[in-house]
């Protein structure tokens, strides 16, 4: 009690924790998952799915771990018979209104019923001859359906959609094994964060129309990702099924996004998979842009840099990496240089129930980095002072409007028809974000990892790596 | 008395004087039988002298968890330092019960009269009366007492408020009747917090049944040794208890007896009895939700808390509830079963589905289709539905099958056997 924590035993391990601590949170602590439905570390507790029940020594019954608090002392034995007779109960009474339809569930694989039954519950029914309580499946907003058949009623939707989006659209409706999920007659689950409940929910009941029968759980990949929706950088995971990005979701950060993304950023993926990506470097020779390789494109750019001098210009974007930013101003060490990038802004879409969590205005996962390594905001002087460089470099911006007399070097994912950028001299092929590994630093300045979750298209490369070996072919690598 | 009979020589009559007296309804008529005098007493007194009365008198709750209620008050912060909250459970909805709806009948002052004292004890400003939504008439003569006793300024600075349920058995839980008067669905809330730490709104709040209450202006005026006095067996259940009679006796009704009164006599005597050329089978003595006594236990059973509990089942809310040898306990335990699969209120996984699943199979069982193995799965589910969730409404299915299939075994192996004609099942 010297440091003020609580020392207990749980199955055995003992563990000290702060005062306040719940039986369930210490008890990850010794490397045991009590097995839950209802309890959710970002929602209120409600003890009601009655799964999590373990034997602490000298209550009179079995607690339930999800709202018990633990005590000096404390003796917990999550693998005591009594308690696993009645977890395993918990699961039969929870399965026998179940269709256990796991073959035509998106959820299955990633479902917390199918992993506890398959850990503890009964070979079999004694439910026989019984007809399953049915309820059609329900159209609940833009992009989550229900299907109450296999909803366990562990009530995780209603309490976010009551305590943390604070707008109570979902209740429990009717009683007893009649009950179901209902949602207020002339209210859509339409919040900006809404698609939350998908993740929180347990098992199968709550999908996502997006993901519906896209790919089962046990072909993803996941990698830890930034969300690059907004300058909030919510911690996400990329779900990708044979390289193709299929999903994604939030990865806890309590820090930054606790458990949740808003739905922008959930859908804001398909733009990862595009096709129409440049896939070679490009040069123009006789007036035209040629496909070359990467040793040709690095000998124009190194002659262009080393035959120049003066002003120079880079046009960034705000969904670069830090790293890449970074470089694409040491480049141009010897210049007289100016970096600028603009974000395209949007409405900012609060999460009422968490503190400083909203989809932000600032639609774009890296202003405050490149602010942070000397780029302005200040777009259009930029675009002005493009005009009569001597080099200018436009990173990842396919939609900007750059003009110069000087040389024009493109470092890119795509180059649509349009795009101005189809005058440069050189076109560098490079990753997007689920293609490399980089920084983003967040509105609040923090800096956060993300990683490669899939291959470049052909010779794509990421920025860091493109401009890192420009720099280093010029000895300005190592400092600005 | 006996209600709605001519009173018994047996009977203690406190509670139950004015049944059947239209007058005492009236603030004027209550008056008139020292009505109010306990209030003006009480509220001359310290919160804490009012608890200490209480706690002497040995009175304990009527609702059906029999808590001594003067301890129940003593929980509620002394120093305070929010608004503290008082709560009437009226909601009476436990089959077999039917107590409360006299005394509001009958007596509306009574309640409101040891409302307003307990209120004043457990310093709150405010009590609300959870009045069961299917009590209109009580709801009606509540109403007008309470109007009457405002206009006549009897509760000082204490304001009571009548609050309707809608129709839930749940909302007699003592949380979900805080959360449905708040507005919520009534579901029960976990403990702790315990109500006098964290109740309604938030605040410190004590909830008491109505018929506890009713006794606390006698105990006040008589005082508590004269309460504690009432009691012919065990001397930590004290005073009167209203028992509410049904099913196969003559006379079904309220009786009102001291604590240790013979159930047999309650039955046989003052009840009348079983109809003519019948015996008596079963009883439940405390409302639905309590084991089955078998004849023998019954007729050994003394009504007080820890005399029911030698036998076996509860005092619980006095509900007695009478099986002649024409009942078929089967049916009627799928009935209570039923109910139970009715009003669960669905957060609790065990009493959620294994209410409606012990119907199923008790509906199975009667419909001739019922198999050896049921009575064990019965068993194990009734096992795995005690002890384990929010509330006792899960325990309190389980209590009547485990009881039953103990004590009347061969009624279901009958069934099971096929040698009882089947009975379908609506």
């Amino acid at each position: 009690m010297a440091d003020g924590l609580i020392n207990l035993t749980i199955d055995g391990v003992p563990v000290s924790v702060p005062p306040g601590t719940l039986v369930i949170e210490a008890a990850k602590q010794a490397g045991v998952l009590v097995p839950h439905y209802c309890y959710h570390p970002g929602l209120a507790v409600a003890g009601v799915c009655r799964m999590c029940l373990v034997e602490v020594e000298k209550a009179p019954k079995l607690q339930i771990a999800c709202a018990t608090t633990v005590t000096e002392g404390m003796v917990v034995k999550t693998q005591a018979v009594q308690a696993k007779d009645a977890r395993q109960s918990v699961l039969e009474f929870l399965l026998i209104n179940h269709p256990l339809d796991c073959p035509i569930c998106d959820q299955a694989g990633e479902c917390e019923l199918q992993d506890f039954v398959f850990q503890e519950g009964r070979a079999g029914t004694r439910y026989a001859e019984y007809a399953k309580r049915f309820n059609p499946v329900e159209d609940f907003g833009p992009d989550v359906l229900y299907v109450p058949n296999r909803c366990i009623l562990c009530t995780r939707c209603v309490r976010f959609m009551e305590d943390v989006a604070q707008e109570p659209v979902l209740n429990v409706s009717e009683r007893g094994d009649r009950a179901f999920i209902g949602i207020h007659p002339e209210a859509r689950l339409d919040h900006p964060w809404a698609g939350n409940v998908v993740d929180l929910c347990p098992v199968g009941s709550l999908l996502s129309k997006d993901f519906l029968h896209k790919a089962r759980a046990w072909e993803l990949d996941k990698t830890a990702s930034i969300c690059t929706g907004c300058s909030q950088g919510c911690n996400v995971t990329l779900d990708t099924r044979d390289e193709v990005v299929v999903r994604v979701r939030p990865r806890p950060n309590l820090e930054v996004n606790r458990y949740f993304i808003c739905d922008h950023g959930r859908m804001n993926y398909r733009w990862i998979n595009r096709g129409d990506r440049v896939e070679a470097p490009l040069v123009r020779r006789d007036g035209e842009l040629h496909a070359t390789d990467w040793d040709e494109a690095f000998a124009r750019v190194l002659g262009i840099l080393r035959g120049a001098s003066g002003k120079a210009v880079a046009l960034v974007s705000p969904g670069a990496s830090s790293e890449a930013l970074s470089l694409a101003r040491r480049l141009f060490s010897a210049f007289e240089w100016t970096g600028a990038f603009q974000v395209v802004m949007g409405e900012e879409a609060p999460l009422a129930g968490v503190p400083n969590l909203a989809l932000r205005a600032e639609r774009a996962p890296n202003a405050k980095g490149a602010e942070q390594l000397g780029y302005t905001r200040d777009y259009a002087a930029a675009l002005q002072a493009a005009a009569s460089a001597a080099v200018v470099l436009v990173l990842d911006d396919p939609d900007c409007a750059v003009k110069t007399e000087g040389a024009l070097i493109y470092a890119g994912t795509t180059l649509p028809p349009e795009a101005a950028a189809r005058a440069a001299d050189v076109v560098l092929p490079i990753a997007n974000v689920a293609e490399e590994d980089g920084t983003f630093v967040n509105r609040d300045g923090r800096a956060q990892r993300y990683y490669q979750a899939k291959p470049a298209p052909g010779m794509a490369r990421p920025a860091a790596w493109v401009l890192g070996e420009l720099a280093a072919a010029l000895g300005v690598a190592e400092a600005v | 008395m006996g209600f709605p009979h001519p009173p018994h020589p047996k009977e203690t009559v406190l509670l139950s004087q004015y049944f059947g007296d239209p007058e005492a309804r009236s603030h004027k008529g209550w008056v008139k039988r020292g009505g109010y005098e306990a209030l003006a007493q009480a509220l001359k007194m310290q919160a804490g002298e009012v608890v200490e009365v209480v706690k002497e008198s040995g009175l304990r709750g009527r609702g059906g968890a029999g808590f001594p209620t003067g301890l129940k008050w003593s929980f509620m912060p002394k120093e305070k330092k929010k608004p503290h909250y008082l709560c009437v459970n009226a909601d009476e909805s436990e089959p077999g019960t039917f107590k409360d709806r006299e005394i509001m009948r009958w007596t509306p002052h009574a309640l409101l009269e040891g409302t307003a004292i307990a209120a004043h004890a457990i310093q709150a400003e405010i009590a609300y009366i959870y009045i069961r939504g299917e009590f209109t008439e009580p709801w009606t003569i509540m109403e007008k007492a309470l109007a009457e006793a405002n206009a006549a300024g009897v509760f000082g600075k204490i304001r009571i408020v009548l609050h309707r349920g809608a129709g839930a058995y749940i909302c007699g839980e003592e949380t979900a009747l805080m959360n449905s008067i708040e507005g919520k669905r009534g579901n029960p809330r976990i403990k702790p917090p315990f109500p006098a730490a964290a109740g309604l709104f938030g605040m410190p709040t004590t909830i008491n049944n109505v018929e506890t209450l009713a006794a606390v202006p006698h105990i006040l005026k008589r005082g508590a040794t004269w309460y504690k006095g009432l009691c012919l067996s065990n001397p930590k259940s004290t005073g009167t208890k209203l028992f509410s009679v049904c099913g196969h006796v003559q006379r079904p009704g309220n009786y009102e007896v001291t604590m240790g009164f013979p159930l047999k006599d309650l039955l046989y005597e003052l009840s009348g009895g079983m109809r003519s050329g019948r015996t008596l089978k079963a009883c439940i003595p405390g409302g639905s939700s309590v084991p089955i006594l078998s004849r023998e236990e019954t007729e050994r059973t003394l009504l007080d808390y820890e005399g029911v509990v030698a036998q076996g089942s509860m005092l619980g809310s006095g509900g007695v509830i009478v099986f002649d040898d024409s009942a078929d306990m089967v049916y009627q335990i799928m009935r209570l079963a039923r109910f139970y699969a009715h009003e669960s209120c669905a957060q609790c996984t065990q009493c959620r589905e294994g209410t409606a699943w012990t119907t199923k199979i008790l509906e199975r069982i009667l419909a001739g289709q019922g198999k050896t193995q049921d009575l064990d799965l019965l068993l194990d589910l009734s096992e795995n539905m005690t002890g384990k969730t929010i509330c006792v409404l899960s325990d309190s299915c389980a209590a009547p099958v485990v009881s039953g299939i103990k004590k009347f075994k061969n009624e279901f192996e009958d069934y099971i056997a096929g040698k009882r004609k089947p009975v379908m099942v609506a």
